[in-house]
């Protein structure tokens, strides 16, 4: 379907092209069942860092201070990428594990499911 | 001795009697924005004005209200009646308000004074004028009433500014400006009769009762002489449904479409009200359930059996929204918990008393879901400098903009975030549920256009790459956002009141004594 | 008539009494509720005054649409002229 418009074809356009911002790209990453961290948080990357570098710097910048994060097993974290299972290559840059402009990266850790359980 | 008119008579000779056929441009070319959306309409004549209203009416009946109203805002700045309010942290809410609200009462003014020229049928030129002048009134008593209070307490000091870009408020904003950008039709079946009809109860009874509970009767005051337009207004919306269904069969799917889309969008707005209404209000009349539960479902319910001999169904995913009246105020506030350093207003963890009203009010829902956070975050906010503040930014709906804080609560799974997403022209869209996802896919080229507050914040268009740049930018200053306790707000008030100690259930009782 | 609920909500003030009381007198069956600054009217399929009672109650003559002055709320399709004023659902 497309927007009715009184002048012809409705203006393409794309606020978010991967070139708007500046090398980077945009990632969200959302820990499943932690939902004191409200909602995914969206993250600008350069495309060539490190998968490493979520789970030693980005993740932990906004996720640290859940009382859950020290225990995380990162060997026991199950990761899914834009809908898919994915087995993450720690050493391999966003890119080459896959990571688009704008994928959806969650994960969930297994045993534990939040403050007490309650998914928080 | 001549008879003396009948209303009816006299309003048709007013009004009817004003309109002519344009002979030296064609209808079309005076009027070029009235079929463009595929509307069939053939006959302006059988328009049915609900109210009788002539010009001479309106204006006296507008000038004693605004009479009325104004003399009790002078009455409220003498006595300095700011401090009747039953706590600081009630005025939260007024800072939703007139960051959230207010600039969409301006934006109604703009668009209704569009609509007067873009209708060519009297009666529908004539109550889209009035709702023009009705809804710059609205935005000016709004700005005096709430003014006394910027006198008094952070946040408020700007809002037309902050509306333009902090990213909670593009939720409001886009919304208003996806019907601006419409046609004329589409714009009037999301404002008069999605808004201001079937949703309008949901946005003014909560901060109108809120207002009158928590000891704020300038805000009551300015509400109920607003709402004394609103009526107008809903009939409006009333009839403009009928009269579009009732032009011809073809309009109905239209209709019911727009319905469909503005509906969602505007719930998606109310979720901000939401939060509002159960927590930042200190004494809370009712539940955001409670009201769902009378002004939707038993209310449009009536509203939608009467609507049925037109074809007209219920919207699109109302369901979901009945399901998620016991899950929407606790997730958005738990988004502005988490960035209430990068708001323009406070947060906090409720009260004990609140959080058993809370338990109360959501026997489903809150001990379960919610109040294991509250106890999470209250053990962290003990020690100095670890109040719990997400440090990134949240991903956004691309349509209703709010944070991707909605979860599967229709298939029974409110714990798991509701992941929806799209594709057009190569590129990922990413939306909150199936009412956001549906609106995307049916126009993504328009959606494609939004402007997201934090993809734009990445972009290093709003300030700069750090978030005091950010809020810099906003018009923010350093003590509008944050946790309520400690806040200005909080130590103003306690000077006022003369409260020594800054405990929080302290100074509402001291507050009720004074 | 419909079974669906109509309503009418008016300020509490002086202004609002005799359209209030009108609507009381002249619909047995409503139900008043009255909650903080405002006084709720709820009946089933119709509500309606008349501008001849509501000028008595008033003491003086009565336009009808005096009471945009005090109206907050209303649910149901209108139906004015200057004797009269409803609300109803069909």
């Amino acid at each position: 379907m497309t927007v009715k418009t009184t002048f012809g074809e409705y203006p393409v356009g794309n606020k978010d092209a991967v070139e708007n911002f500046h090398g980077n790209q945009l990632v969200y990453i959302g820990w499943d069942e932690h939902l004191s961290i409200c909602s995914a948080n969206a993250y600008p990357l350069p495309p060539d860092m490190p998968f490493g570098a979520l789970t030693e710097a980005v993740i932990p910048s906004v996720a640290g201070p859940h009382p859950d994060f020290e225990k995380i097993n990162w060997e026991t974290v199950e990761w899914t990428l834009d809908g898919a299972s994915l087995t993450p290559d720690m050493g391999a840059s966003l890119k080459d594990n896959g990571i688009g402009h704008k994928s959806l990266l969650r994960f969930k850790t297994p045993g534990l499911n939040g403050y007490k359980g309650s998914g928080n | 001795m001549a008879k003396k008119l009948n209303m009816r008579k006299r309003y048709e000779l007013f009004t009817r009697g004003l309109g002519w056929e344009p002979t030296y441009q064609t209808k079309e070319a005076v009027f070029p924005r009235e079929s463009y959306e595929g509307l069939k309409i053939t006959d302006w004549d059988k328009w049915e004005d609900p109210f009788r209203l002539t010009v001479d009416s309106y204006w006296k009946y507008q000038a004693e209200k605004d009479k009325k109203l104004y003399a009790v805002m002078d009455s409220f700045a003498q006595n300095n009646a700011h401090l009747n309010v039953v706590s600081p942290e009630y005025v939260n809410a007024l800072k939703v308000f007139i960051q959230g609200v207010t600039p969409l009462e301006y934006a109604a003014h703009r668009g209704y004074a569009n609509l007067a020229r873009q209708f060519s049928g009297e009666g529908a030129q004539i109550a889209a004028q009035m709702q023009s002048i009705d809804e710059l009134r609205h935005a000016q008593t709004q700005i005096h009433t709430i003014s006394n209070y910027n006198k008094h307490f952070t946040g408020l000091h700007d809002p037309f500014h902050m509306h333009d870009r902090v990213w909670y408020l593009s939720v409001p904003k886009s919304y208003f400006e996806d019907a601006r950008t419409a046609g004329p039709f589409e714009f009037i079946t999301s404002i008069s009769f999605a808004f201001e009809y079937v949703l309008t109860n949901l946005l003014f009874v909560p901060f109108m009762s809120g207002a009158a509970h928590n000891g704020d009767m300038a805000t009551v005051t300015f509400g109920f002489s607003a709402q004394s337009d609103e009526s107008r207004h809903m009939t409006l919306g009333l009839e403009i449904i009928k009269f579009m269904i009732e032009q011809h069969e073809d309009n109905l799917p239209i209709v019911q479409g727009w319905l469909d889309k503005h509906f969602w969008r505007a719930y998606r707005v109310l979720g901000l009200v939401a939060a509002m209404q159960d927590y930042m209000l200190t004494e809370s009349p009712m539940s955001w359930k409670e009201a769902w539960e009378i002004y939707f479902v038993e209310n449009c319910g009536a509203l939608f059996n009467d609507l049925a001999r037109y074809g007209l169904k219920m919207p699109k995913h109302h369901e979901i929204a009945t399901a998620e009246s016991e899950h929407l105020s606790h997730q958005l506030y738990g988004a502005f918990y988490n960035f209430s350093h990068a708001a323009a207003l406070q947060t906090t963890v409720p009260s004990e008393k609140k959080m058993d009203w809370l338990s109360e009010k959501y026997p489903n829902t809150f001990d379960q879901y919610y109040r294991p956070r509250y106890e999470m975050w209250g053990e962290m906010a003990k020690e100095e400098g670890k109040r719990f503040f997400n440090m990134g930014l949240p991903q956004l709906c691309q349509v209703c903009q709010v944070p991707m804080v909605f979860t599967e609560v229709g298939k029974g799974k409110p714990m798991d975030i509701s992941y929806r997403d799209s594709e057009f022209n190569d590129e990922k869209f990413h939306t909150c549920s199936d009412g956001c996802k549906d609106i995307f896919d049916a126009e993504p080229e328009k959606y494609a256009h939004a402007w997201l507050p934090v993809h734009q914040i990445f972009q290093g268009n709003c300030g700069g790459a750090e978030i005091p740049d950010v809020l810099k930018y906003y018009h923010f200053n350093p003590e509008d956002g944050g946790d309520c306790k400690g806040s200005a707000d909080e130590k103003h008030w306690n000077e006022s009141k003369g409260i020594d100690d800054a405990d929080d259930d302290a100074s509402v009782d001291q507050a009720k004594i004074a | 008539m419909s079974e669906n609920k109509v309503f009418m909500i008016f300020q509490d003030t002086e202004d609002a009494r005799p359209f209030i009381g009108a609507f009381e007198q002249e619909n047995p069956e409503a139900h008043i509720e009255y909650l903080p600054g405002i006084v709720r009217i709820e009946a089933e399929g119709r509500l309606g005054v008349t501008q001849e009672v509501v000028s008595d109650l008033a003491g003086r003559d009565v336009d009808l649409q005096e009471l945009h002055l005090t109206l907050v709320s209303l649910s149901g399709n209108v139906d004015e002229d200057e004797d009269a004023f409803s609300v109803a659902w069909n």
